[in-house]
């Protein structure tokens, strides 16, 4: 293991590894999210378990967030890195004549999608940490469909979250790819691959963008 | 053909560069790239000024020798060659031209346009080799039956000629693709095997210690390198450097 930890492989490696972590939990995310569309009862219900679940709350969150701050993180220090290997910079770079622009500006969707976080953290998780232990409210398993709608009501919130979906659908489009190559994994099932991640990055994106303009345009009559 | 010429000229490697222009004239379009820079210090000389000091050799596109960053680009705007092998007619009467070094910390310039791609030796030397008794009882290589597919692969990796384009092109400056080639031309191979484990972990070691950039994949290196040299190199690497950690 001599070297390997400070390696430019290892931080490729754990780029990949913290960056499929999370699309296998946005799988999980957009899964439970549609069910707010189909059936508001199946989503209290799940929501329910998510927020109460020892498991969940003290084992699978905590792991969660770790994957965030490590694949940020790791994000930051190589963007530094990579920024020192070319001090002084080049008067004409013609990055585009090969390369495409969501590849070599996942820094700049990574940090939309970070300040999206921060809305998305506020809007719902301190949203719940207040409810359930600063004010300690008694549990009540009908709240979050409500609670979830009401929150797409105004539209410079429905704006914001559509747009940082578009980016993380472009930082989905390279990086997901990219993971497997980070691995090792090119090989005559890499076009397969590509195919199936470049669709998990527009089909997931475009069903959180549904899902925030269906409740933006269906808001709970009283 | 009349064109002028933005030149990036730097006295030595501690002093600032700055670019210059250079209008000229009576180029040819079949003259190639380098062609045309001979044309230019040829007139730089009869003025009594000093020629512009540009990195060349074989002129053949086999040595690796010549660089350049042209109009934003390593090699130029054509594919599949190097800056000896591009020629003037891929650009118009008229035209401006923007003429820079290959820029990495891991490459200083040492004048002008020529810099010290010596790093990718240091690389080499970290095991970019395989050991073998040349006392007179030397295995003939052909002896030992290799899938052809391997030898295709091995092959295809060992016509990387080191030019420093895929650095150049990386917007990380990542040696990567160089690494990869020079580390599966030999695991590729039988030969190689023996010290495959050793080999990979001191080139990437050295690759980082000499200040390269880490690879993100944008593909832009196999885009620009003069060779078409793959990706699959750089997978191949990482597998290998992977394999080599967990036997410890």
């Amino acid at each position: 293991m001599s070297g390997f930890a400070t390696s430019s492989i290892a931080r490729k490696v754990v780029m990949a590894l913290s960056g499929l972590f999370l699309v296998l939990f946005l799988l999980l995310h957009v899964t439970i999210n549609l069910s707010s569309v189909v059936s508001p009862d199946t989503f209290n219900t799940w929501s329910h378990f998510m927020g109460y679940n020892a498991v969940v709350q003290f084992l699978m969150q905590p792991i969660l967030i770790a994957g965030v701050i490590v694949h940020f993180v790791m994000g930051f220090v190589l963007e530094v890195r990579n920024n020192k290997a070319r001090a002084v910079k080049y008067v004409q770079y013609k990055g585009g004549a090969n390369a495409p622009w969501v590849s070599r500006n996942m820094i700049i969707s990574g940090l939309v999608i970070l300040a999206f976080l921060g809305l998305h953290f506020y809007d719902f998780w301190v949203h719940e940490m207040t409810y359930k232990y600063l004010e300690a409210n008694p549990e009540d398993p009908t709240r979050y469909y409500a609670e979830t709608v009401e929150k797409f009501a105004p539209i410079w919130r429905t704006v914001i979250y559509v747009v940082s979906f578009v980016l993380l659908s472009l930082h989905l489009w390279h990086g997901f790819a990219s993971s497997f190559q980070s691995m090792g994994v090119n090989n005559k099932y890499s076009p397969a691959i590509r195919n199936f991640t470049r669709l998990y990055a527009i089909v997931v994106p475009l069903l959180f963008i549904f899902i925030a303009l269906y409740h933006h345009l269906n808001p709970i009559t009283h | 053909m009349k064109l002028l010429l933005k030149i990036w000229r730097q006295k030595d490697a501690s002093s600032p560069g700055k670019m210059v222009d250079y209008p000229i004239d009576g180029i040819e379009g079949d003259m190639s790239f380098l062609e045309m820079l001979d044309v230019l210090n040829m007139q730089l000389i009869e003025k009594g000024d000093e020629p512009v000091v540009f990195d060349h050799d074989c002129r053949e596109g086999i040595c690796g020798s010549c660089s350049l960053m042209i109009n934003g680009e390593p090699h130029g705007p054509d594919r599949l060659i190097t800056t000896c092998q591009l020629h003037m007619r891929k650009f118009k009467d008229g035209d401006t031209i923007v003429i820079e070094p290959f820029r990495a910390t891991a490459f200083p310039v040492i004048k002008d346009l020529m810099v010290d791609r010596s790093a990718f030796d240091r690389i080499q030397q970290a095991g970019g080799y395989i050991s073998v008794n040349t006392s007179g009882n030397t295995v003939d290589a052909n002896a030992i039956p290799i899938e052809k597919e391997a030898a295709d692969d091995s092959f295809n990796a060992a016509t990387c000629i080191g030019c420093g384009a895929c650095v150049a092109a990386c917007k990380n400056a990542s040696a990567m693709l160089f690494t990869s080639a020079k580390v599966s031309q030999f695991a590729l191979l039988p030969q190689g095997r023996v010290e495959a484990t050793e080999r990979v972990q001191n080139m990437v070691r050295q690759m980082d210690l000499e200040g390269f950039g880490n690879c993100t994949n944008t593909g832009a290196c196999e885009v620009e390198c003069p060779k078409g040299i793959s990706l699959e190199n750089i997978a191949r690497m990482n597998r290998e450097y992977l394999m080599a950690t967990a036997k410890g």
